[in-house]
């Protein structure tokens, strides 16, 4: 059973890193309920 | 026709009274949390114009020292390079120069067109003359300052009763911007103060490309301005040409242009499409230019108080592109070597990196390990490293090599050196496009003169998804590599040499009539 399965997520994501949209296409497959997700840049 | 790199312009500009008034991140807690123990404590971070000067990554940035003298470098775990001294501490070098604040407030004064920016008289009085001495400012430029300022009284009077933004020196109100409409938020006082800073910094680098290439300013034909800011009224708010308006100021009375925009991408469309335009023959010399960004100033500076180091993001940047046709010794850009981050790319960062770097290379039968030196976000890491973003060209290396090992191009155990042997270590401020690839032009085109490296690769990357249009990610790439020397004209020869040869041929055909008719 996934950690996520069931949970309600945020997520920010880092242009320079892992995007938003990456990490919610994971969180999705692993069960979880995205309530916001973004990309933010740092720089 | 190919399109050579003429060479660049690199500036500083040290304002550390914007980075207290108009950098987002104050301007922000002033509005949250104005007592908050971060406003109390930033001013106390604040760098001398003569630290300013003597940090190593500035003096990259202009071109006193080389970003291998910077990756020889011992940097301290946590404080980086911060409290290194270089032992070059000249504010004027090869690519361009650091300026001052209260140079800078006049240079703003004289990239005003429409009287709206406003200096005490005193401070003109003191600080003119040596504005008037800086080796980039013309003549042109300081007559541009009015003979007749204004009294400090009417200044407080503009900014408490008539929405000016105030214009500081050490935190002493000298001057404003007034608003350049009475309802228009697209020419408020905040707008066009932010305008006027972007394209005093941007004339501030042409005439940097300029001193630095030794052309003359009448030979550039069109000129593409690619910063982040938009400047225009209610009916259109983004109208533009930036390019222009600075361009006038510079004095490249030749020059037409236009404006190019992608968030931190721009430098790099910018560049693509200034190549194009001098391969296609529509123009033989295109200036590539942008100012700096006031809302960047001290956005990490939270991060940089918090653990006790200067805060870093206290100057604007701007950079110049010279690009020509081919001249058979300079660098040129291969536009047949072009990434592009395309609609259907994703944001996977495999599929960006994908499209930016592999993808172009196999088109042209060379492998990740065929380009000499990357240049992607050069963002200086001491300044992300402390706000939790990271080193940011480091991270950029580690997924060009994890790519190449992938496609089976490079060892895993070479995986640790790729970084130093194909990256840099970041010098540029964290001003959005500035630190996006172009930082490296001027060094990248000594170095392939120099037979140092024979390519490099200029990679931008853009955050569309900031403007709320899209979510898609940008980017694109392109390979600056040594001339060959056999291609100054296409078809082989120049206009020269064929006026030339029709006046050899007429020689000859009229010895040959002198000679029948003897």
């Amino acid at each position: 059973m996934s950690i996520l399965a069931g949970k309600k997520v945020v997520i920010i994501g880092d242009r320079d890193g892992i995007p938003g949209l990456a990490i919610e296409a994971c969180a999705k497959t692993a069960g979880a309920e995205v309530v916001f997700s973004s990309t933010e840049c740092f720089v | 026709m190919k399109a050579v790199i003429k060479g660049a312009g690199y500036i500083l500009v040290h304002v550390p009274d914007m980075v207290l008034r108009n950098g987002t991140t104050q301007t922000t807690e002033r509005i949250v949390n104005p007592d908050s123990e971060y406003l109390k404590e930033l001013p106390k971070h604040l760098r001398s114009f003569e630290e300013v000067c003597s940090y190593w990554p500035n003096q990259v940035y202009i071109g006193n020292k080389t970003p291998d003298d910077l990756a020889a470098l011992e940097a301290d775990k946590v404080r980086g390079w911060a409290d290194l001294k270089c032992d070059v501490t000249d504010r004027y070098g090869k690519f361009g120069q650091i300026m001052p604040q209260q140079q800078f407030l006049l240079l703003m004064q004289a990239c005003d067109v429409f009287d709206l920016l406003k200096l005490d008289a005193g401070f003109v009085d003191k600080y003119k003359a040596e504005f008037a001495e800086n080796p980039l400012i013309t003549e042109d430029i300081t007559a541009r300052i009015p003979e007749t300022q204004t009294e400090i009284a009417e200044i407080e009077r503009l900014v408490k009763e008539e929405h000016s933004e105030g214009l500081y020196m050490n935190d002493v109100l000298v001057g404003c911007i007034k608003r350049a409409h009475d309802i228009d938020v697209n020419l408020s006082a905040h707008v066009m103060h932010e305008n006027i800073v972007s394209k005093a910094s941007s004339v501030l680098s042409i005439l940097a490309a300029v001193k630095s290439t030794g052309i003359d300013k009448n030979e550039v034909e069109y000129i593409i301005d690619c910063c982040e800011e938009a400047c225009g009224d209610m009916n259109q708010r983004g109208g533009g040409n930036f390019a222009k308006a600075a361009a006038e100021i510079a004095g490249l009375d030749n020059a037409s242009g236009s404006d190019t925009r992608g968030f931190c991408a721009g430098p790099a469309h910018a560049i693509v499409e200034a190549a194009a335009l001098v391969a296609s023959g529509t123009y033989k010399t295109v200036m590539v230019t942008a100012g700096g960004c006031t809302a960047k100033l001290g956005m990490n500076a939270k991060n940089h108080v918090e653990k006790d180091l200067p805060a870093l993001e206290d100057c604007l940047g701007g950079f110049a592109v010279v690009l020509t046709a081919d001249n058979g010794i300079d660098p040129v850009i291969n536009l047949n070597m072009v990434g592009r981050h395309t609609v259907g790319t994703g944001a996977a960062p495999q599929n960006v990196i994908g499209s930016l770097v592999a993808a172009p290379l196999e088109k042209n039968g060379l492998k990740i390990t065929d380009i000499d030196k990357y240049s992607p976000e050069m963002q200086n890491p001491d300044i992300t490293k402390p706000a939790g973003a990271g080193d940011v060209p480091l991270a950029n290396y580690k997924m060009i090599a994890a790519l190449a090992v992938k496609n089976g191009e490079l060892q895993r155990a070479d995986l640790a050196t790729f970084p130093a042997k194909h990256g840099l270590v970041g010098w540029a401020p964290t001003q959005g496009h500035i630190p996006s690839g172009v930082p490296y032009i001027g060094f990248a085109k000594d170095d392939i003169l120099a037979g140092k490296i024979k390519n490099a690769m200029i990679i931008g990357k853009g955050s569309l998804f900031l403007g709320r249009m899209t979510n898609l990610f940008d980017g694109v790439s392109f390979v600056i590599e040594a001339n060959d020397g056999n291609n100054q004209a296409e078809g082989g020869v120049s206009e020269a040499e064929v006026k030339g040869l029709i006046a050899k041929a007429m020689k000859d055909f009229a010895a040959a009539l002198m000679e029948q008719a003897e």
